[in-house]
């Protein structure tokens, strides 16, 4: 690897997907000085029987990069490196979630305090939490044990109080878990690493409890004290064992380590790294979603919190009967713009869970899959705007206004007025056939507040593009910026507080598009509609809003707002149905007709 | 690109059958390389271990953590019995005595000194598996199990539920597109593995398992009607450990689907005989398909058929559609063009043209098709 960041003209990135391995090839462009993504390949990943191998899914991504480029990467059956001449590239790095991600199980004394920091140190770092064992989670202990057991782990946190604080809680959890032997889920040959951030002045008599059963490391409180969480030491540690114990497991990954010039990290750990780094970049407020085939992750930056959590049963595919029990069939049915019988939904619904891997043909097809897309997504931000709270626990001072708010901490984070930007990910919206699609599903589902930009991941490389942002920030950054977001335009949505009626104004919009990107537009977002205006990306937008009465854009109710905004390859989505509530169609008569309105005024889906 | 990897399930009319019967936990062995195997016949046994039991001995005494082990009777290793007292508290000048009965029969596994809680354990719980399938026992795996070499006509389904059972094949639908309702099944039907058409209704699933009925094998079910026999929503395609009485196999999907021709033929062909049965899936790592095993007397040799090495689809082969417009359609592969197509939905896919049974032509995603092996 050269020495400097500077010195790299080309890199390799790898996503080593439970199913694909994705390659990206991101070169210096001197003429312009600037890093850019020139080539991608992808093949099957090769974890699983026959192969059990790993690299030779690398590789196979990398030479389709080769054949493309027209210039060799792989010589005796290992990458090139560094660069020399046109063959070759000066780093590789790569990322992981093949064989079922990194699966924690977490543990801690108090649900909503130790065990819930435990949970967000785990989360992270890019895991799975399989479940959250606490003293007070109303299990009973016999319980806990049997359930350790059943799990099967990559490994576990414990935490559990605060340094100097009571010890025998703690204690409590570590003998529970030391009963229960619990193993880990893959191999048999090695220990299960346990990682012990809790109570410092506890950690000889966990030693003595746990240290000859399992791998034992100890690190920093997560919870050293209650108005403060620390998770850095801990996310820090479960990145360290990943690598040496869970991916030195996984069949070919000692190879892949030595042929990356940075640790390997799991797939969602990457991901939110780079979320996390252009919400700091930009001083934004950010939406990161990856809707999956098994899983959801929502990440989020709101004044600099940085929050991730994974909904590991709702997806498209193997979980998408999960979204159906969770949402509900009559939740799926009012996104869905076709005439159809709930059984016959369910019965489709069921049929692409047996056969994961099918593609939508026919139209009818792809708006019942971009219907249950929604339900998934909104599911997915609940969880999310749960979890992602203020610290639980911690007395705070209050003024006699404030006496009366039930508020010890615990509240949301997750401010959709103050969302300055939207990221998708996943092949439902990266693969859209429309990217009007991707950006109304998202609209739809998260229902954004006042101004809010939307863009995509164009084709899953933030993964990568996060491995890489620990080693050569610039490069990172000016990928993302240029080959990885696709900017679909500025959402516009003016939030009532009181109840309105069809056609009623709740806003008067200006748009001062350039002649270059669109036509100016001027004119009133109404009750029930949700109108497209085309703005294409370039020079920021001036946009004047007048609120009706009572009416929210951002700047407090009835207060005028002006902003500089961006357009996008679809443009600026005006959407007037409401936020106190949504306009509900679930028992709309007329939902069918109306849905398919709001899609025609979306240009969401081809005519007839 | 001529040819396309498109796993479908197996459809085999005498094929080498392989069974891995593993313990969950090392154990013993019992049979040797070689031997033949009846269904039935134990393969390997262990003993698992048993629950365990924290008990809070510290509160239950009044005590202090450190003090527990002055006031227990029993210690770490002993024999305990349920309700055996196992500690008892000095009280106040001999009165307010607080005891400690054991809530399980085991053993102490440990005692701490620091929380004050007693870990107790139950007897293990003694396991065996048999050798499902007649067969001869092809390879030991010391300390595991065995693997259970035999010929066999294999039909996998799509989907099941509940685990392994064995039974004689009795067919009961008329044709493959025929429905099976509760007035359907009768008692002669206990004890046996029914064969059904293109759909079951919940009340005739409800039905056969009120009668006994060890298996039904079904080419469409409605996914809502599981969820009502089940009592919760089916998640994920993760099953087998269902405790229904009667196992569920549907070959086809959700729906009213005809079951395929070649399936039904072949287990028309062998009723009368004993088949292993089981409903477990596991649609993600590892797939898993529900099945239904039939074996052949020994001697038998497996028929080398197509579709027991099915490498990929090929202009001429026999597929199946497995989703919308054209789900549960049967036709023979006409073209394999190489460029994307653009679908109704707009998506670009790479597509297979296929003839249908009749002579109908359509255009499909290679995705959305299946080869029916051994055809």
């Amino acid at each position: 690897m050269p020495r400097k960041p500077e010195d790299i003209r080309s890199i390799l990135a790898t996503d080593c997907g439970s199913t694909t391995t994705k390659a990206i090839l991101i070169e210096y462009d001197e003429a312009n000085r600037e890093y850019r993504l020139t080539g991608r390949g992808e093949a099957p990943t090769t974890v699983e029987a026959p192969f059990e191998d790993v690299t030779r899914g690398v590789l196979n991504a990398i030479q389709e990069i080769s054949e493309l480029r027209g210039r060799p990467f792989i010589a005796g059956g290992a990458i090139l490196r560094p660069q020399q001449g046109e063959a070759g590239a000066d780093i590789y790095i790569s990322t992981s979630s093949a064989g079922g991600g990194l699966q924690m199980v977490v543990a801690g004394v108090v649900k909503s305090m130790t065990a819930e920091s435990a949970q967000r140190a785990a989360l992270g770092a890019g895991s799975i939490v399989m479940d959250i064992i606490a003293s007070n989670d109303r299990r009973k202990p016999h319980e806990k044990i049997e359930r350790i057991r059943q799990l099967r782990p990559d490994m576990i946190l414990l935490a559990g109080g605060t340094d100097g604080g009571t010890i025998k809680h703690v204690v409590q959890l570590a003998e529970l878990i030391s009963a229960a032997n619990p193993r880990p889920r893959l191999g048999q040959g090695y220990d299960l690493p346990i990682i012990y951030s809790g109570n410092k002045e506890a950690r000889e008599l966990i030693r003595e409890i746990l240290g000859r059963k399992c791998a034992l490391h100890i690190t920093g409180n997560v919870r050293p004290v209650l108005e403060m969480e620390d998770l850095a030491p801990s996310r820090d540690k479960i990145h360290d064992l990943f690598m040496e114990h869970v991916m030195a497991q996984a069949p070919g990954y000692r190879k892949l380590m030595d042929w990356a010039d940075a640790p390997i990290m799991p797939t969602p750990g990457a991901v939110g790294l780079l979320i996390e780094m252009e919400a700091r970049k930009k001083g934004v407020n950010v939406l990161g979603v990856d809707i999956g085939g098994a899983t959801t992750d929502v990440f989020s930056v709101f004044d600099g919190v940085f929050n991730r959590t994974v909904s590991a049963n709702l997806g498209m595919s193997y979980s998408v009967c999960n979204v159906l029990a969770e949402a509900g069939v009559e939740n799926i049915m009012r996104w869905t713009p076709i005439e159809i019988s709930p059984e016959d939904l369910r019965n489709r619904i069921a049929n692409k869970m047996i056969r994961p891997t099918t593609i939508p043909q026919g139209l009818e097809e792809l708006k019942i899959e971009q219907a249950i897309a929604r339900e998934a997504l909104r599911l997915s931000l609940v969880q999310h705007k749960e979890f992602a709270v203020s610290l639980k626990g911690v007395q705070t001072e209050r003024d006699i206004s404030q006496a009366f708010e039930q508020s010890g901490g615990g509240q949301t984070l997750v401010n959709m007025m103050k969302l300055d930007m939207i990221i998708g990910s996943g092949g439902v919206l990266s693969h859209a056939p429309r990217r009007s699609q991707s950006m109304k599903i998202m609209i739809d589902s998260f229902l954004p507040e006042g101004f809010t930009e939307l863009t995509v991941d164009s084709i899953f490389m933030m993964p990568h593009l996060g491995v890489l942002s620990t080693i050569h920030e610039t490069a990172a950054l000016q990928v993302f910026e240029k080959d990885c977001l696709i900017r679909l335009g500025a959402c516009i949505a003016p939030v009532e507080s009181k109840r309105m009626r069809e056609g009623d104004v709740m806003a008067h919009v200006r748009l001062e598009i350039p002649s270059s990107q669109g036509k100016p537009w001027s004119g009133p977002i109404r009750y029930g509609e949700i109108i497209l205006v085309p703005a294409t990306y370039g020079e920021p937008i001036r946009a004047v809003a007048e609120p009706a009465r009572g009416v929210d854009l951002g700047a407090g109710r009835d207060q005028p707002v002006e902003k500089m905004i961006h357009g996008g390859v679809v443009g600026i989505a005006l959407d007037g149905r409401g936020r106190r509530p949504f306009l509900d169609l679930r028992q709309a008569s007329d939902r069918v007709a109306r849905l398919a309105r709001w899609s025609r005024d979306f240009d969401e889906y081809p005519e007839g | 690109m001529a040819n396309v990897f498109t796993p479908g399930l197996k459809v085999s009319e005498r094929a080498v059958i392989r069974k891995e019967r593993k313990l969950p936990l090392r154990g013993e062995v019992l049979p040797v390389t070689g031997q033949r195997l009846k269904a039935d016949d134990i393969v390997a046994r262990t003993s698992l271990p048993g629950k365990v039991f924290p008990v809070n001995a510290a509160n239950i005494l009044s005590v202090m953590p450190a003090e527990v082990t002055h006031v227990l009777r029993k210690r770490e290793g002993d024999e305990v019995a349920k309700g055996e007292l196992i500690g008892e508290s000095e009280g106040f000048l001999g009165f307010f005595r607080s005891q400690l009965a054991s809530p399980v029969e085991g053993t102490i596994e440990s005692i701490s000194k620091v929380s004050g809680q007693i870990m107790l354990r139950e007897k293990p719980v003694e396991v065996a598996i048999d050798a499902y399938v007649d067969g001869v026992v092809e390879e030991l795996i010391p300390g595991e199990g065995v693997v259970v070499k035999t010929v066999a006509m294999q039909i996998q389904g799509i989907i099941g539920l509940g685990g392994e059972v064995k039974g004689e094949i009795m067919m009961l639908a008329a044709s493959p597109d025929a429905m099976l309702d509760a007035g359907d099944f009768g008692g002669q039907h206990r004890g046996k593995v029914v064969v059904g058409g293109g759909f079951l209704t919940r009340a005739g699933f409800e039905r056969a398992r009120e009668l006994g009925v060890k298996a039904v094998v079904t080419g469409g079910f409605h996914f809502d009607d599981i969820r009502r026999i089940l009592g919760y929503e089916l998640g994920v395609a993760i099953t087998g450990t269902e405790k229904l009485g009667t196992t569920l196999v549907i070959t086809e999907g959700f729906g009213q689907i005809g079951m395929a021709r070649r399936t039904w033929e072949l287990l028309r062909s062998r009723e009368g005989q004993r088949a292993s049965v089981n409903g477990a899936t596991q649609i993600r790592a590892g797939v898993m398909r529900p099945e239904v095993i039939v074996t052949w007397p020994e001697g038998t040799e497996a028929v080398d058929e197509r579709g027991q090495e099915v490498k990929g689809i090929d202009v001429g082969s026999l597929i199946r559609c497995i989703r919308y417009p054209y789900f549960g359609r049967i036709g023979r592969v006409s073209a394999l063009p190489h460029e994307l197509q653009r679908m109704a939905s707009e998506t670009m896919v790479r597509v297979l043209e296929v003839e249908f049974e009749g002579g109908e032509r359509a255009v499909v995603p290679r995705a959305n098709v299946e080869a029916i092996e051994g055809s």
